[in-house]
């Protein structure tokens, strides 16, 4: 059991869980994710590891509530506990010694990128963050990510920092030059849009993906992705990839496997938790099997 | 007639039937569900004999001097003593017989090829039908299961020693069992959330029902084995760290990961490895509507392979509402690995067969979905390595068998995660653990059984492999094992 040891919500549909997992805490390096499992008849999910306290045992899941399984488990409280979470699961992200990184992080995604742009930091590398949202509110790792470097904020209706997309950003930043890498994770169609982006500067392109996984050991396929036409494994193989090499259709395609059913299973959930923040999919705007991210 | 029953059989002692008697008795047919009954739901299908069925069938048994069935069961259970103590209506003396040989008898009475082992070499199979084996351990098994407060808790000297297991299936379950009873305290590691590896997320409910295994796995946790969930060794822990804090490892992690077709249109939407299918449906519990856990109900489902996943994968799919659920295999009948029992369930459930046959592609439609699976059929031609005769294309043969999912069931291998991590331990060219005769792997102290050593086999073989290992164990620990004999390098690593 790990109990939840505190709660916070990050913008309208991301939540943060610190739970007690002292074991993962202790050795998760960045880039990899946990599974979790709420309690029993529960789903099994992959979250990334966002951030680690070693000394407490604690670590950081950030949870974006579009489907059934994420509602329920930003619905629990401090002091509830999740039954089970196993990892850390996951190739660690490769890490550059010096030189300029750009993490480019969209909604959710940006805590995801926030462990990666934290240990290139630590590494000596020169951080610029770009994170966006569609408007201040849905905006999270501001402050930690400007610990660790420039953070430039994009929201889509302006109502903070610049406005517009992250890629526009991105591709400001990309002619200034400079840049060894640039790190993109968010929804699969900002990730598609900034690896093309980079694609003619010649930048490696590091993106992380958020395939449906099981038990994420590498035991079910489920998870597999096309890289540059290979079949791979987003659990052990990744989840981190060469962007320029990906084939985000069939990505983005896979995860609409369970659309139908995620749509009803978030429907029976919301109409008996009256007065719960439920949305449904098409408002949230992208599968909920991509709680990972 | 006597009255039949095990009370009665206890009180009257009566004489061993003669051997002439004893061969006019006719093999007891398994009670099962109704075939179209249980093609849509995921109720067990064999329903266990009655009392008055198993005593009939202990009563075939010949009692044979030289027991050939002892010698075709991988875990050498003393069969003709547990049959003799049931027909004589003692069964729980049946019961620590058996138990006292084979750790998890309610999984083995539902799920070996007896066929092809103990009844194989049945005596009786010479002129007729063998003893119904399997469905007498099955008995004797479930009543064991159902009347644990006749048996007294074992408690062993504790030896002082600790062993850690890498997962939880038939081979680690067997292991912990039989290091338990020699004083040893076990601790298991599992990468699922819950122990019992491919018996709990493999083999579907209608076959063996997950509350029998979690029955097998509890007596264990009461003698004293402590299983320690969501732990990936590879992972959450290496090898070498286990080494350093126990005194023996055994490594039984199955062989986790699933092969695919390498065919085009894989990756299409419905396209599932048994693995996943079967994990979701059992492990998850999808095939109830309430599960939290999604699964695809295909109508037309093509599932490829022919052995017992693929048996276990096409017969799910049926009850999962599929109006066709055909197996694609690419030799003939005589061929299919499967149980001989599967095979006959399947096709009373309206499963279909399609042999000598080869997918070569999964078609798809314009939003992402299987749509069909290109095939060709298929001859027999010379014998291969295996000793089966060698599948040959015949040409212009093409044809599409429409359908909305397809899962691959063609085996799988040897997961890398743990092996990654272990530098020391050898490994094959395919990545499977190399050990020498007594179990020992290239690392002093771990010794690896199961399908990590084998590669895919079935759920008996790793059992036996698991109650060798815990005797080299307990050798090893009282420091009576000789070192490992080299294990030849490899290439690997």
């Amino acid at each position: 059991m790990h109990p939840i040891v505190s709660k916070e919500q990050l913008s309208p549909n991301v939540t943060r869980l610190v739970v007690v997992a002292p074991r993962i805490a202790e050795i998760r390096q960045p880039g990899q994710f946990v599974i979790v499992r709420r309690g029993p008849g529960a789903e099994r999910i992959p979250l990334t590891i966002a951030d680690v306290d070693k000394a407490a045992g604690t670590i950081s899941l950030v949870i974006q509530a579009i489907g059934k399984s994420t509602h329920e488990l930003t619905s629990l409280s401090v002091g509830d506990a999740i039954t089970d979470i196993a990892g850390p699961l996951g190739t660690p992200t490769h890490l550059m010694a010096g030189g300029h990184a750009v993490c480019v992080g969209g909604g959710v995604g940006t805590a995801v990128a926030y462990p990666i742009a934290q240990a290139l930091s630590r590494n000596g590398v020169k951080v610029t963050s770009v994170i966006g949202g569609r408007s201040k509110d849905w905006v999270i790792y501001e402050d930690e990510l400007r610990a660790v470097g420039e953070v430039i904020v994009c929201t889509d209706d302006g109502s903070y920092g610049r406005p517009g997309f992250v890629t526009e950003a991105l591709k400001e930043l990309c002619e200034a030059g400079g840049i060894d890498e640039v790190f993109a994770i968010g929804p699969v169609p900002m990730m598609r849009a900034c690896s093309e982006l980079t694609r003619p500067y010649a930048i490696k392109t590091t993106v992380s993906l958020n395939s449906i996984m099981i038990d994420g050991t590498g035991m079910c396929g489920g998870c597999r992705v096309a890289i540059d036409g290979k079949t791979q494994y987003a659990c052990c193989d990744g989840p981190e990839f060469d962007g320029h090499k990906v084939d985000f259709r069939m990505l983005a395609d896979r995860l609409n496997t369970y659309r139908e059913f995620e749509q009803a299973a978030l429907e029976r959930w919301t109409s008996s938790h009256s007065g719960a923040a439920g949305m449904t999919l098409a408002e949230a705007g992208q599968p909920a099997s991509a709680e990972a991210h | 007639m006597d009255d039949l029953t095990l009370a009665a059989r206890a009180a009257a002692k009566p004489e061993p039937l003669p051997k002439k008697e004893r061969m006019k008795l006719l093999r007891g047919a398994m009670p099962e569900q109704d075939a179209m009954a249980r093609a849509r739901n995921f109720a067990e299908v064999n329903l266990g004999y009655t009392e008055q069925l198993a005593i009939m069938e202990a009563d075939r048994c010949l009692q044979c001097p030289k027991p050939y069935c002892i010698e075709g069961c991988p875990v050498a259970v003393n069969i003709p003593n547990f049959i003799r103590l049931l027909g004589e209506g003692n069964v729980k003396g049946a019961a620590d017989s058996l138990l006292g040989d084979n750790a998890l008898p309610c999984v083995t009475g539902r799920v070996c090829p007896q066929e092809t082992q103990c009844e194989q070499v049945c005596l009786r199979a010479k002129t007729g039908t063998p003893v119904a084996i399997g469905y007498l351990e099955r008995f004797v098994a479930d009543w064991a299961i159902t009347h644990t407060d006749s048996f007294e808790r074992a408690t062993p000297a504790p030896s002082g020693k600790k062993v850690a297991i890498v997962g939880s299936g038939p081979a680690g379950l067997t292991t912990a069992g039989e290091l338990t009873k020699r004083g040893h305290k076990v601790t298991i590691f599992e990468a699922f959330h819950a122990a019992g590896g491919v018996l709990i997320y493999g083999i579907p409910e209608f076959r063996l029902p997950k509350d029998i295994v979690q029955k097998e796995v509890d007596r264990l946790v009461d003698a004293g084995v402590e299983i320690r969930p969501n732990s990936i060794i590879g992972k959450t822990y290496t090898l070498p760290e286990l080494r350093a804090e126990f005194d023996a490892v055994f490594v039984a992690v199955g062989a986790g990961l699933p092969v695919f077709m390498n065919v085009p249109g894989e990756n299409l939407k419905g396209v599932y490895s048994a693995n996943e299918y079967l994990t979701r449906v059992n492990l998850m519990g999808a095939y109830n509507p309430d599960s939290d856990t999604p699964v695809l109900h295909g109508q037309r489902v093509a599932v490829v392979g022919g052995g017992n996943v693929a048996m276990d994968s096409v017969r799910t799919a049926r009850r999962l509402g599929a109006a066709e659920s055909v197996c694609v295999y690419r030799r003939s009948r005589t061929e299919l690995p499967a149980r001989i029992e599967e095979v006959h369930h399947a096709e009373q459930e309206g499963v279909r067969f399609e042999f000598l046959t080869a997918p070569v592609e999964v078609l798809g439609d314009e939003k992402g979905w299987v749509s069909g699976l290109k095939c060709v059929r298929m001859e027999l031609g010379e014998p291969d390595a295996s000793g089966r005769r060698r599948p040959v294309e015949i040409p212009g043969s093409e044809f599409v068998f429409p359908c909305d999912m397809v899962v691959v069931a063609i085996g799988t291998r040897s997961n890398p995660l743990l092996t990654a991590t272990s530098p020391e331990l050898r490994i094959n060219k395919w990545g499977y653990i190399e050990i020498d005769d007594n179990l020992q792997t290239s690392m002093d102290g771990v010794f690896a059984g199961g399908d990590i050593v084998r590669g895919a086999a079935t759920v008996i073989l790793a059992m036996g492999d698991g109650k060798k290992a815990a005797q080299n164990i307990d050798a090893y620990l009282r420091g009576e094992l000789a070192a490992p004999a080299a294990v030849e390098a490899s290439a690997a690593h």
